[in-house]
């Protein structure tokens, strides 16, 4: 065969180079799982998030008589619709309540036989900065034992959750780094030694450091991209299996699913079609690096 | 003719088919000769050592005109194929200086040393050639290594290989070929950029007599056109046949001054 230039040096039949896709796809498809499961989980917080904002809840302690509650939350109206900043305040009816607890507890149970405290929805304008200390003064003095909830605990600790969940996902994105490239390291040394007599010849014949790592670097890019290929395929199979089997979870409606959504968007799917490219832009670097330090030691 | 051997109608051809760079051979030689100043190896005090072993040379002084031939001669195990190595800048020596082309080699930067490496041509021992690549890209390496158009490496590569009667071979791996035939391809390779500075160890150890000899004619040519030529042989009786400049090595220092024995 005559004329292949630029494969000076066999790398592709070195077995340690063909290994190189087989150690990629995996790291990729670990990549693209823990990646994937930051982007959904983002997803599921802000769709929490912008649930909660600008909402409260005030709770009133539940009366043994009905018409005195009814009392307390014409009071805690009168309370609520009198502070600037708050748009609206509804009171949720008994039917609505027993609706919320519907799920656990049946339908066969009525009102009357459970003390649920009375809920009142407000709505806050936004950018309002409500005095929250004063209006729950406000509130404790017209009905003792009333309870505004502005869902921060709430949140707080869903918030401390998320992180601690989206630092273990970067910390797996950042060992899968590293794996990668201590795995293109590693081959390159290897290609390096099999092939010493090719490169020092190369190198005697007045080869550029550069000519010779090009070699290296196109074929780790390749096998690099390759590997990220199979394993974003695999990836993207598995995401799509996990979507459909926390959409099956909702056998309690569209409301009460057991899992949150995990279906994707398009900017987070091209997000996860990047990994592949970084693979391959990553094994091309390290093999350059490697390469041409090992170069720098020739005299 | 033997399997290794020449063809008859190309034993002394005008070599190489066409210049590297474009134009003639003989122009741009006599452009070389006047341009460039007469030592192309100049080595002063040399010592060398690998690791922590003893010095394989000791004080080597020499100076090696350009267009010159050399024989470099001594038993096995005198140094002179470490001495070849720290001239197509394979080694660093442990001590001394050593200026190619008039260029202090340790004050070069490596893009520079690169340079000087593609003006030197070696013949290897053992040949070298690269197992998985066929006849005509072993000898395109230097050509493509230097960045050369390509169809400019068919052209002369193709021409260069027929002229050394591979015509038949271009695809040929060399696993396939025979020991002369490696030998010619090993040669090709060396020649085929118009080195500046031509370094042989042993070319002639593989083949008969006759093939010595007609390799030795090839060389001279070479030399002929400007070429400087350093050949490492321990074939005293092919050294004795040339009257050209020795140098001998015994226990890794130069016997007698490098201009001083001729045959």
């Amino acid at each position: 065969m005559i004329g292949r230039v630029g494969d000076d040096i066999p790398l592709r039949r070195d077995g340690t180079v063909r290994l190189l896709p087989w150690l990629i796809a995996p790291m990729v498809y670990l990549a693209a799982l823990a990646l994937a499961g930051m982007l959904a989980l983002n997803g599921v917080l802000d769709s929490w998030d912008r649930g909660l904002s600008g909402t409260m809840t005030v709770e009133l302690p539940p009366a043994p008589v009905p018409p005195a509650t009814d009392d307390a939350v014409a009071k805690t109206l009168q309370v609520l619709r009198a502070t600037p900043g708050i748009v609206s305040a509804t009171p949720l009816a008994r039917d609505a309540e027993v609706k919320l607890i519907e799920p656990w507890l049946g339908s066969t149970i009525s009102p009357e036989e459970l003390q649920l405290p009375r809920l009142v929805d407000l709505r806050i304008a936004s950018g309002a900065a409500l005095d929250l200390k004063a209006l729950r003064a406000k509130l404790s003095a017209a009905v003792p034992g009333a309870v505004l909830d502005d869902h921060r605990l709430w949140l707080d600790r869903l918030y401390s959750l998320a992180v601690s969940v989206e630092a273990t996902g970067f910390a797996i994105l950042v060992m899968v780094g590293i794996a990668a490239v201590l795995t293109v390291i590693f081959t390159t040394r290897a290609g390096l030694a099999v092939h010493h007599d090719v490169i020092e010849l190369l190198h005697l014949m007045g080869a550029r450091d550069l000519y010779i790592a090009r070699q290296f670097e196109t074929e780790a890019m390749r096998m690099g991209l390759s590997g990220g290929i199979g394993g974003i395929a695999l990836a993207a199979l598995t995401l799509w299996g996990l979507g459909h089997a926390a959409a099956a979870t909702a056998v309690l409606g569209e409301e009460a699913k057991l899992l949150p959504d995990l279906s994707l968007v398009l900017w987070q799917w091209a997000a996860l079609a990047l990994l592949p490219v970084l693979a391959g832009a990553a094994a091309l670097a390290t093999a350059r690096f490697t390469v041409m330090r090992a170069l720098a030691r020739m005299p | 003719m033997g399997r290794g051997a020449l063809p008859a109608t190309q034993r002394m051809p005008c070599f190489p088919p066409q210049a590297a760079s474009g134009g003639s051979m003989r122009g741009h030689l006599s452009r070389r000769r006047t341009g460039e100043d007469q030592h192309v190896v100049r080595f002063e005090n040399v010592g060398m050592r690998y690791g922590t072993g003893p010095e394989v040379l000791r004080d080597v002084s020499l100076d090696l005109a350009s267009g010159s031939f050399h024989f470099l001669t001594g038993p096995s195990g005198a140094g002179k194929t470490t001495l070849l190595r720290l001239m197509y800048l394979a080694d660093r020596p442990t001590r001394g200086l050593i200026s190619l082309f008039g260029q202090d080699i340790s004050r070069l930067k490596r893009r520079e040393l690169a340079d000087l490496r593609r003006k030197i041509g070696v013949v290897f021992q053992d040949f070298r050639l690269l197992g998985h690549l066929s006849a005509f890209d072993n000898v395109a390496l230097p050509l493509r290594v230097a960045g050369i158009a390509e169809a400019r490496v068919k052209k002369n590569v193709t021409e260069l290989l027929e002229w050394v009667g591979l015509a038949d071979k271009l695809s040929a791996r060399p696993v396939t070929l025979s020991g002369g035939q490696q030998q010619r391809v090993a040669i090709a390779r060396a020649v085929i950029a118009r080195p500046q500075l031509l370094l042989a160890d042993e070319p002639t150890g593989n083949v008969d007599d006759a093939m010595a000899s007609r390799l030795l004619r090839l060389f001279e040519e070479l030399n002929r056109f400007g070429t400087t030529l350093v050949i490492a042989t321990h074939n005293e009786q092919l050294a004795s046949q040339r009257r050209f400049q020795r140098i001998h090595l015994v226990n890794g220092e130069v016997a007698a001054p490098a201009d001083a024995v001729r045959a």
